[in-house]
């Protein structure tokens, strides 16, 4: 079986200005959800305390709400997975003590409904929210340098620098969808993104990869065609490559339950959206920056290798 | 060309019969066991108390299927929980007849049901973080400024009995703040002072200062004692720690120092979680002052600390007592709940030779005065026992109040228990209900089994043999992973989990490259051999550099605490383990199936003769 049967060179580079164009469009959207709505942070982040309580049938989630009206809590209430699943989330207050609010909590809804049974509790003081969200940018820093330097090293500053924009650029579409839709922003919603960043920076070393190859191989052509049949080359196996981590993704979706919910869905966006950036985003980036066959073909000993390379095929 | 030497196919095989071997105690599941181990220093687990816990089962033939000793334990198997609870029960009041003074920990727990052949090899089952497994997880901070302003009030003390003695006279040694301020009306008093102050301790930096009306002496405490008592300050509040938890009965507990000034504590198991915060949060101390007997009869409240005392008839006195603090809590070193000579219930306590020495000094000059014991609970203290002193007495005495039987024998644990250098506050707390363990867990196996699967079809329809051989490779990846997250027996948690699955997604990476650069090789014209030797030769250079810049990420992950750190680690073991099991182990495969044929005329790779 065969998807892609693609006998002649597409000529990508000659929309590169329009791919470029509807990436800042994108791009711009998402920085303006994430400034005017800002990120729905989790308690993880924030502090505050959440709690999860099961019921043995459908949970009366504005009795649970009225319970703690009355006791004077300021809490959201939703139900969580399932219809017998209530989570409760509390911001953090200056006279509610940390330690014994979920007792208190279970106490209460107890008294409403025997059934009820304390599923999870998770409660994070504000400097460890504060820090965990210092670790988070820490880490996108450290990663995106990481991944520059690495680039730079191995292939040449325009690869690494292009690579670093397009796949930033998929960070913030992730982070402007979850801003749009207020979804919850967690530790593990973070540990998707930055994946997604590896992932799509991954998907660009494919490409780039073959930008050398071909820049060694092609010497008469342009620097577009020479993209242009890179990009060709890998086309079918970025798509069938996605396609597989994707079904992985999905089936999180649909049987990891809530806890992997939102690291499922940011892992989805970042899967669609690194296809594009890597392809379509980095490669132009790329030519912009002025890359060029001499950049490649130069040193000798990359060349002495090529010969080697040669000689056993 | 598309050979391996024959070593290169059985170290292969040799690699993967171990990771068959170290996953394997995964699949046996668990049972449940009770384990008994011991709480004092001096009492050692030995085959003597294995024979007692195995006497005591057989004389109220509880059946059991398994016993083991181990170095700190001895653990006994059950084939069901309910005789695991009533063995539990039996062998708790067995070995322990007194609650109050308990010598063992018996708890429940899960043992692996693998055969015992298996754990002498090392191979366990994963390490289940505890949103897996169920339990409370609480970060706890010390409080490093309390134990800075604890230390400077003792050294204060210190200084003032050792001036006495010394017949230095001083006009009062008062703290403010983290600082000391020692007055003196002359100049050669304060030098003399200085001396004295020198040879009891070196962890103060003293400054001559004058105010106009007296001369002062400030005494400050230097960094390297600070960074000390500090450290000392945390090693103190988890030996506390250690005490508290071995009385909930935990089995596996995690009790561990985070950075400087954070203990974290995990009690996997735990369900009543109520009753463990209650007694990791207890913050009891207890503290010996003299009653300021002046303050009582003027009801002065200058320079005094006043703590309220229960009386028998349920009325509250107030007790104003000296500010010094004769014994801190850390002194004390045992406590029995018994009674007095008038069979009252009292509790014996028993003081370190410090504060053995401290306490004859004290009741040999102050007989036929009032002493205070306070209980701080939660911040505040409270006048438990005021006695008049009859005699001299030293390291071990009695503390007799209004007590009845019960509270002594709470306030002998408490004290037994041990005080805390410096409170400490739950800054983040984790509670997980074993039926959402259970339920992660089977969600988690579920999407990755089923990821798998539509994978393993996908690949195998697309690429034919090669794709079924990337599956195969996909498989030893698994198990690869599974087996060096056994052996390094790395916490597995969701997150975790999640990174298994999304591991495999990407892994396959590396196969997709493999087999489009073979078909691309065929429609190039290459031989079938030549056509795999090229394919893999040529995507290596990409699955390398691919692979790099992922662990890149894979590391930096590492950085961030939580549930990040949990899918950090498995991603980038997985990352290792792809590299290995995608190309090495696939060539080897596709090696023995084509490497050995001296005419190949086709690869099951799907169609490539379209071009």
């Amino acid at each position: 079986m065969e998807f892609f049967k693609i006998r002649r060179t597409i000529p990508f580079m000659r929309h590169a200005l329009v791919f470029n164009v509807i990436s800042l469009v994108t791009f711009l959207a998402a920085v303006f959800f994430l400034a005017t709505k800002g990120l729905n942070l989790s308690v993880e982040f924030t502090g505050g305390t959440l709690i999860e309580v099961g019921y043995q049938e459908a949970a009366n989630v504005d009795q649970v709400r009225r319970a703690l009206d009355k006791a004077g809590y300021k809490a959201e209430v939703q139900t969580f997975g399932s219809s017998r699943d209530v989570l409760i989330r509390m911001h953090l207050a200056k006279d509610q003590s940390s330690a014994d609010l979920s007792q208190k909590v279970i106490g209460l809804l107890q008294a409403e409904d025997k059934t009820a049974q304390l599923r999870r509790v998770e409660f994070v003081g504000p400097q460890v929210g504060r820090e965990l969200a210092d670790y988070g940018a820490l880490a996108l820093l450290v990663t995106a340098m990481g991944i520059v330097l690495y680039l730079w090293v191995r292939f040449e500053w325009r690869f690494g620098v292009s690579g670093i924009i397009a796949n930033l650029h998929d960070v913030v579409i992730i982070l402007g969808c979850f801003a749009f839709f207020q979804w919850e922003f967690s530790l593990p919603v973070l540990a998707a993104v930055l994946a997604v960043l590896g992932y799509s920076v991954n998907e660009s070393v494919v490409v780039f990869d073959r930008v050398r190859e071909n820049f060694r191989k092609m010497r008469k052509a342009t620097t577009p065609e020479v993209i242009d049949s890179a990009i060709t080359g890998v086309i079918s196996r970025t798509i069938i490559t996605h396609l597989c981590t994707q079904m992985m993704v999905t089936t999180m979706l649909v049987f990891g339950g809530p806890a992997l919910h939102y690291f499922a869905v940011a892992l989805t966006i970042g899967i669609c959206f690194g296809i594009y950036s890597s392809v379509l985003v980095a490669s132009p980036l790329v030519m912009w920056l002025g890359v060029d066959r001499a950049q490649f073909v130069r040193p000798a000993k990359k060349d002495r290798r090529d010969e080697h390379e040669g000689a056993v095929v | 060309m598309n050979r391996y030497p024959s070593w290169a196919y059985a170290a292969i095989a040799l690699v993967v019969a171990l990771a068959l071997l170290y996953t394997l105690p995964n699949f046996f599941g668990e049972s449940p066991a009770v384990q008994v181990s011991s709480i004092k220093a001096t009492v050692r687990v030995d085959t003597a108390l294995l024979g007692r816990v195995e006497e005591t089962l057989k004389k109220a033939s509880i059946p059991y299927t398994q016993t083991l000793l181990d170095p700190n334990s001895v653990r006994v198997r059950f084939t069901d929980t309910d005789t695991q609870l009533k063995a539990k029960d039996l062998i708790d009041k067995t070995l322990n007849p007194d609650p109050a003074n308990a010598t063992y920990v018996v708890a429940l727990n899960l043992l692996s049901a693998s055969p015992s052949w298996l754990a002498s090899i090392r191979a366990l089952p994963m390490y289940l973080g505890l949103d897996l497994r169920g339990g409370v997880h609480f970060l706890l901070q010390v409080d490093m400024q309390a134990a800075l302003t604890k230390r400077i009030e003792g050294l204060g003390g210190e200084i003032r009995s050792n001036l006495r003695d010394k017949n230095v006279r001083h006009a009062g040694i008062v703290r403010e703040g983290q600082a000391l301020r020692i007055r003196f009306r002359e100049a050669p008093v304060r030098a003399k002072a200085r001396d004295v102050i020198g040879g009891i301790t070196n962890d103060l930096v003293l400054v001559d200062r004058d105010d106009g009306q007296d001369l002062m002496l400030v005494g400050t405490l230097k960094p390297e004692a600070q960074k000390s008592i500090q450290e000392a300050a945390v090693k103190q509040n988890i030996v506390t720690l250690n005490k508290r938890v071995n009385e909930l009965g935990v089995a596996e507990p995690v009790i561990q120092q985070q950075g400087t000034d954070r203990i974290v504590v995990q009690l996997p198991g735990v369900q009543d979680v109520a009753r463990a915060k209650e007694i990791l949060g207890r913050t009891a101390t207890l503290e010996v002052r003299m009653v300021d007997e002046e303050a009582q009869r003027s009801g002065s409240t200058v320079n005094v600390d006043i703590f309220p005392e229960r009386q028998r008839d349920g009325s509250v006195t107030q007790v104003p007592t000296k500010k010094q603090v004769v014994i801190t809590g850390d002194q004390f070193t045992g406590a029995q709940a018994t009674f007095d000579q008038d069979h009252r219930p009292a509790v014996s306590v028993d003081l370190d030779q410090s504060g053995g020495r401290v306490m004859r000094q004290v009741t040999r000059e102050n007989l036929k005065h009032l002493m205070a014991i306070i209980l701080f609970e939660k911040g505040k203290g409270e006048a438990i026992s005021v006695a008049r002193i009859q005699g001299e007495f030293g390291s071990r005495f009695q503390i007799t109040g209004m007590f009845s039987a019960a509270e002594t024998n709470t306030l002998s644990l408490l004290i037994r228990a041990g005080s805390l250098a410096a409170p400490m506050e739950i800054i983040e707390e984790r509670t997980v209900g074993p039926s959402l363990g259970k339920d992660n867990i089977e969600k988690g196996f579920h999407a990755t089994l089923w990821g798998f699967t539509a994978i393993v079809v996908f690949m195998t329809i697309y690429y034919v043999l090669f794709g079924l051989i990337s599956s195969i490779a996909l498989a030893v990846n698994v198990l690869l992973l599974i087996a060096l997250l056994s052996l390094l027996q790395a916490t597995l948690t969701l997150p975790g989990i999640a990174a298994i699955a999304l591991t495999l997604g990407m892994a396959i990476d590396a196969n997709v490259l493999i087999n489009e650069r073979i078909r691309e090789e065929m429609r190039g014209g290459q031989s079938p051999q030549a056509a795999i030797h090229a394919g893999y030769e040529r995507a290596w250079n990409t699955i390398l550099d691919s692979n790099v810049t992922t662990f890149i990420v894979g590391v930096s992950l590492l950085m961030v605490p939580g549930a990040v750190r949990g899918f950090a680690v498995v991603h980038c073991l997985g990352i290792l383990t792809s590299m290995f099991s995608a190309v090495i182990v696939s060539r080897a495969i596709v090696n023995l199936a084509y490497g050995h044929r001296r005419r190949v005329g086709h690869l099951s790779i799907g169609d490539t003769a379209w071009k």
